[in-house]
């Protein structure tokens, strides 16, 4: 009975059906179920799988979006209860995410945004277009662990360097780590500018931040 | 709606068919064999017994033609109707009748044996894109006697799927039948429910060998399918022009109809080719070139018009390597065919002017295949709204799109899924994959295939039998055994 629950969900979330994830997350509350429960044991394992079929070539990105969401959709119903039960998720770890100034690409950023939040990070989505000092100031009010950086374009990537470089002046790491990425991001550039990690996909992204928080 | 490709207005076809007509009245059709000689005579025709040539007047010919079928099927070994010819279907299939397979390893042409038409075998069962088998390569570990049957032996072992083969002598093709009426429970179920088609080639110009007339005759008796491959060298065997060529293609194949609708009406037949230009460097008959694909896609005009289901040897190339002379010569003519709405495309997975076989090819030419039969669904539409529907809830943001539920519902709809023999990796991913080019992918991708491949199930009395009688025409031809089949036992 409980297992079929769980397979339910989990497979909520590989068909990617936010309004079936919710449902099935409400039923898990009228059940009086812990939420931790619901999500550890049945929607998480929805989104690893999908993320592995994801690496295998065997599932796409539309899959993975939709997965992402229908985690959202799940969460959303679980959350407010667990606060109800003063407790809170235990988070993997707080990411603050943007694009960098001068540049407007981001649907690979939110995809390791979605991703992420997926797997268990609270993810902070600044958006596009932003500077050093934004980016580094939301992640001191917040209390980030973790700030990813995206860049589409050879002419804007310098400036994950200038956010490094500002957080290295201010002594803000290596409490807070620093991971990059977008299309022109190669494993030379971030050695040159001192990141802490890059990856080439959304996936990849969860492993490499799970990493730094040291949840792997 | 399906996108066409037309070479040829309704006018030109007419004054193709036309002169095809004038051509088998002057200089009329050789004919080899006596006996179709004789039905040709008993219709009506002039023949010259010392000469061999045979003057069909029109009103003859157009009588076979109006017998065919216009349409019929081919079965797989459960009984499913799996390929159609008629109509605009396309559908592909490996070459056959290779003589050697590019060693992957070595990059050498080796002679073909036993193990290597099974490596193709196994690795076309696997892939969609391929709708029948083909008799690839001529195994030479077995005595020349059976060489066209034991090809058929088998693919008949490891494969449902229907199967384009051809016999090389007049009392093979007998057997050859024989054979697939073991595997299709009776001679009976085989004209019911025909499992395979049969090769049988003109030779030209304008020229129906003893051999080529009576294959037509023994299978248009049979009720088993035959495909004409009227093979016009245009420049050589047959007029320089392109438009020659199609007109001489025309005469032989609507010869070979007469015969074999003469010898029985209704059976089906395939207006069909492997013709090439005449490469006035080398001598050879370059498969890859645009001309030869033209000339195919012309007379494929010229069949439809007179609606008899077609066929073409097209997806080949005459590079000695899987290079970008591959990949060309290979995706165009594929693309051109499949634009050419022709039933069934022989040629995948083969390299110099037919000779040579390789599986690396077969899985690259497959993604040529599904890019072809994508082309062919064309424009779909899908939505009631072009796009106006699409941009609830969408903010002015790059990625909106990928989160609505009609993206992951449709998008294998829109787009050819390719397999990773097709490269779309960046350039740090492609590095950290190990920097591996098309034919290094291929090699990995038949490697899976060969691991994962499984011997169909099959009964094993008709196993027992096909066996027993393909074994006894080998000893016939003076070899007491068959060479061993991996994985395999011979109940």
């Amino acid at each position: 009975m409980l297992e079929e629950l769980y397979k339910e969900m989990a497979q909520s979330i590989i068909d990617g059906d936010s309004d079936i994830s919710a449902e099935l997350a409400q039923k898990a509350v009228e059940l009086k179920m812990h939420p931790l429960d619901a999500i550890t044991n049945g929607f998480v394992v929805g989104v690893t799988y999908i993320g592995d079929q994801f690496g295998k070539g065997e599932a796409f990105l539309p899959e993975l979006v939709m997965a992402g969401e229908a985690m959202k959709a799940a969460i959303a119903v679980l959350e407010p209860e667990l606060l109800k039960l003063g407790e809170s998720r235990e988070m993997l770890g707080r990411v603050v995410l943007a694009t960098v100034e001068g540049d407007i690409h981001e649907i690979g950023k939110t995809l390791v945004g979605t991703m992420l939040s997926a797997s268990g990070f609270e993810v902070i989505d600044l958006g596009v277009d932003q500077p050093a000092d934004k980016i580094i100031g939301k992640a001191l009010e917040v209390n980030a662990n973790l700030i990813g950086m995206s860049a589409l374009l050879t002419t804007t990537m310098v400036r994950q360097r200038e956010v490094i470089e500002e957080l290295d002046k201010e002594g803000l790491r290596p409490r807070i780590k620093v991971m990059v990425g977008g299309a022109p991001i190669t494993k030379d550039w971030v050695d040159k500018i001192k990141a802490d990690g890059y990856s080439e996909d959304a996936i990849g992204a969860v492993k490499v931040a799970k990493q730094l928080v040291g949840k792997e | 709606m399906q996108p066409r490709l037309s070479l040829l207005t309704q006018d030109l076809i007419e004054r193709i068919i036309d002169e095809a007509y004038q051509l088998l009245l002057k200089p009329g059709i050789k004919v080899q064999n006596e006996e179709a000689r004789k039905l040709l005579f008993d219709a009506g025709a002039q023949v010259d017994e010392e000469t061999q040539v045979v003057r069909i007047p029109a009103q003859i010919a157009k009588a076979a033609l109006n017998t065919v079928p216009r349409t019929f099927q081919l079965f797989d070994y459960d009984g499913n109707p799996t390929v159609e010819y008629g109509g605009d279907t396309v559908q592909f299939d490996p070459g056959s009748s290779g003589i050697s397979v590019l060693d992957p390893d070595t990059l050498e042409q080796k002679t073909a044996e036993t193990a290597d038409l099974i490596r193709l075998l196994k690795v076309t069962e696997q892939l969609p894109q391929y709708d029948a088998q083909s008799t690839a390569v001529v195994c030479h570990d077995v005595p020349k006697e059976i060489h066209d049957l034991y090809r058929l032996y088998l693919v008949l072992l490891h494969s449902k799927k229907p199967i384009v083969t051809g016999a090389f002598s007049n009392k093979t093709v007998q057997f050859m039948i024989d054979m697939l009426a073991i595997m299709s429970g009776g001679a009976d179920n085989l004209r019911t429910k025909p499992r395979a088609v049969f090769d049988v080639c003109p030779s030209p110009p304008l020229i129906w060998s003893n051999f080529g007339s009576g294959n037509l005759m023994v299978l248009a008796r049979m009720g088993v399918p035959a495909e004409i491959v009227s093979m016009p060298l245009a420049g050589a065997a047959a007029p320089v022009t392109l438009l020659g060529a199609v007109t001489q293609h025309a005469a032989e194949c609507i010869s070979g109809i007469t015969i074999h609708q003469l010898a029985h009406a209704g059976s089906p037949i395939v207006w069909g080719g492997a013709p090439a230009i005449f490469d006035m460097r080398k001598g050879g008959t370059p498969m890859g070139a645009i001309e030869t694909a033209m000339i195919d896609s012309s007379y494929a005009q010229v069949g439809k018009y007179l609606g008899i289901p077609t066929h073409a040897y097209m997806g080949a190339t005459d590079s000695k390597r899987l290079d970008m002379q591959a990949g060309i010569e290979s995706g165009i003519t594929a693309m051109i065919g499949a634009l050419s709405g022709i039933n069934m495309i022989s040629g995948s997975g083969m390299l110099d002017f037919l000779l040579c076989h390789s599986a690396e090819k077969l899985v690259i030419d497959a993604e040529g295949v599904a890019m072809a039969q994508r082309m062919l669904q064309g424009m779909k539409i899908h939505t009631e709204t072009l796009a106006t529907g699409f941009y609830e809830g969408v903010n002015f943001k790059g990625g909106d799109f990928l989160k609505q539920k009609i993206t992951m519902q449709l998008f294998q709809k829109e787009q050819n899924m390719p397999s990773a023999i097709i490269d779309r990796d960046s350039i740090r991913g492609w590095k950290a994959n190990g920097s591996l080019d098309t034919f290094d992918r291929a090699k990995i991708r038949v490697k899976e295939l060969l691991a994962s491949y499984r011997r169909p199930e099959l009964d094993p009395d008709q196993v027992s039998r096909l066996h027993a009688f393909v074994l006894d025409l080998s000893k016939q031809a003076g070899v007491e055994t068959l060479p061993i089949i991996e994985d395999y036992e011979p109940a």
